[in-house]
């Protein structure tokens, strides 16, 4: 007989009794150590997801403050830059202020230079004028330049219209010893020109009348009287004046052609 | 030459004998247990473990994911009778290197008492599944007239259950011993390979069946629904 009864009844218990023994000893560790290892990776999984959530979380907060400085950047720049501008424009505008500020003052020196040296020249050439005038008055008609102004004085009293020489002769009428009318010449007068402007004095007022003279070398070279605020003058100033005056003229109305 | 290992006989006392199949499942039983628990001692859970737990993991989910195919959906209500079944009967085929050692699935007895463990071991998942009736009714299925065919079913798998598996054990120690007598060098070692894989299939084989009996007993009164074919384009 193959089958032995008591050892299949044996044998089913031993079977019986290891599967109790397996599943304690066996099964049951390794299943828990499966089951534990799976519950810390879900663990680990379920951090990394929240520390991947985490990461997101700052990395969307970082970009957005990278992207509000960004825009703070841009905005401070395009504020400094359009303030730049304006202290530019500024800065531009007040240097052309001075600029004009110092070239109306250099304008201005120029003019008060060119007007110094327009008097400058223009005493030289009086003194010159003057100087080959008495020259000339010398060579050709023998006389001083002293005595032909004295005469052109006269001539000049002579050929005054009426309403001045009764005005002057009124002024002359008034004077006294104590308000003596005043000769002023640029020279010394000698005596004979003294007598005869004297004579043309009191010709001219109708009575004899009390003339001082005086020296005044800025006249160039003419006498001048006054009397009670009447005054007659004759120099060779008046001639410079004229010649001065010329020039200009003449260049103005080239200019006035030209335009 | 002894046809089973049942006749070689330890000790005797009346009916009782301790013969070398007791013996020799007490071998295998001790190996088994005092290996998973040496090794289940020192189990860790972290990422880094030993290659002997792993060994054991590897085997543990194995079994459970075959459980799993054969269509219990609960792997780890079986596992403990299955898995003990797989590796009770893979470890006896396997230590047939080892001189002097009888399988004890060589056994008629041995097989007998595990397809009655089967035997046993089906109406008990199959209540615990589906209630008392819910089973009993499993045996009425499709029609009731199939009732002694349902029952002559269940006690002819068992015994081809039992029959199956100590015939190839016991063929493959009886041919290595037949060789050993006969060309006693190269031919023993190939049929032992051979038996090694037999032993190994046969294991799968008788595991597998079980889970098939259970799977068919715990849903078996539950309609399966055909799905019905896609309708032409």
């Amino acid at each position: 007989m193959l089958i032995d009864w008591f050892t299949v009844g044996a044998q089913l218990l031993n079977f019986i009794v290891l599967v109790w023994l397996m599943k304690r000893f066996l099964y049951q560790p390794v299943l828990n150590a499966i089951a534990a290892r799976e519950q810390k990776i879900a663990a680990t999984l379920a951090d990394a997801a929240t520390t991947e959530a985490e990461a997101r979380r700052q990395q969307r907060e970082f970009e957005q403050k990278n992207q509000a400085f960004e825009q703070q950047r841009a905005d401070l720049l395009q504020q400094a830059t359009k303030a730049a501008t304006a202290e530019g424009e500024r800065l531009r505008a007040e240097a052309a202020r001075v600029a004009d500020k110092a070239s109306a003052m250099r304008a201005k020196a120029l003019a008060t230079d060119t007007e110094h040296l327009h008097a400058e020249i223009v005493r030289r050439t009086q003194q010159q004028v003057f100087a080959i005038a008495r020259q000339v008055l010398d060579d050709l008609a023998g006389a001083s330049l002293e005595q032909r102004v004295c005469e052109v004085f006269v001539q000049r009293l002579q050929a005054a219209d009426d309403e001045a020489l009764s005005a002057l002769g009124k002024a002359l009428r008034d004077t006294s010893e104590a308000t003596p009318a005043l000769l002023r010449s640029a020279f010394e007068l000698p005596a004979a020109q003294q007598t005869a402007i004297q004579a043309a004095m009191d010709e001219t007022a109708g009575q004899t009348i009390a003339l001082k003279f005086e020296t005044e070398p800025d006249l160039v070279a003419g006498i001048e009287i006054s009397a009670q605020g009447q005054k007659l003058a004759w120099s060779i100033e008046d001639y410079l004046s004229a010649l001065s005056s010329a020039p200009h003229t003449a260049h103005e109305s080239d200019a006035t052609v030209a335009a | 030459m002894r046809l089973t290992p049942d006749a070689w006989i330890f000790w005797q006392y009346g009916f009782i004998s301790l013969n070398a199949t007791i013996v020799f499942t007490w071998v295998l039983m001790a190996v088994l247990v005092l290996g998973g628990a040496l090794i289940t001692r020192r189990l860790t859970t972290s990422h880094e473990r030993s290659r002997w737990q792993n060994l054991l993991e590897i085997v543990v989910t194995t079994i459970m994911s075959q459980i799993k195919d054969v269509g219990l959906k609960n792997p780890h209500h079986y596992l403990a009778f299955l898995g003990t079944l797989f590796l009770f009967v893979a470890i006896a085929a396997l230590a047939t290197v080892l001189p002097g050692y009888e399988p004890p699935t060589a056994s008629l007895s041995t097989t007998a008492a595990l397809a009655l463990s089967v035997l046993v071991a089906v109406p008990l998942f199959g209540i615990s599944s589906q209630g008392l009736m819910g089973y009993l009714k499993s045996y009425l299925q499709p029609t009731p007239i199939m009732l002694p065919f349902n029952l002559i079913s269940e006690v002819s798998r068992t015994m081809a259950l039992a029959v199956r598996l100590f015939g190839n054990m016991m063929s493959g120690a009886m041919i290595i011993a037949i060789l050993l007598s006969i060309t006693p060098f190269f031919f023993p070692i190939v049929m032992t390979l051979l038996g090694l894989l037999t032993g190994m299939v046969q294991a799968y084989i008788f595991t597998i069946l079980a889970a098939v009996y259970i799977a068919a007993a715990t849903r078996s009164s539950k309609a399966v629904k055909v799905p019905s074919p896609a309708p032409a384009a």
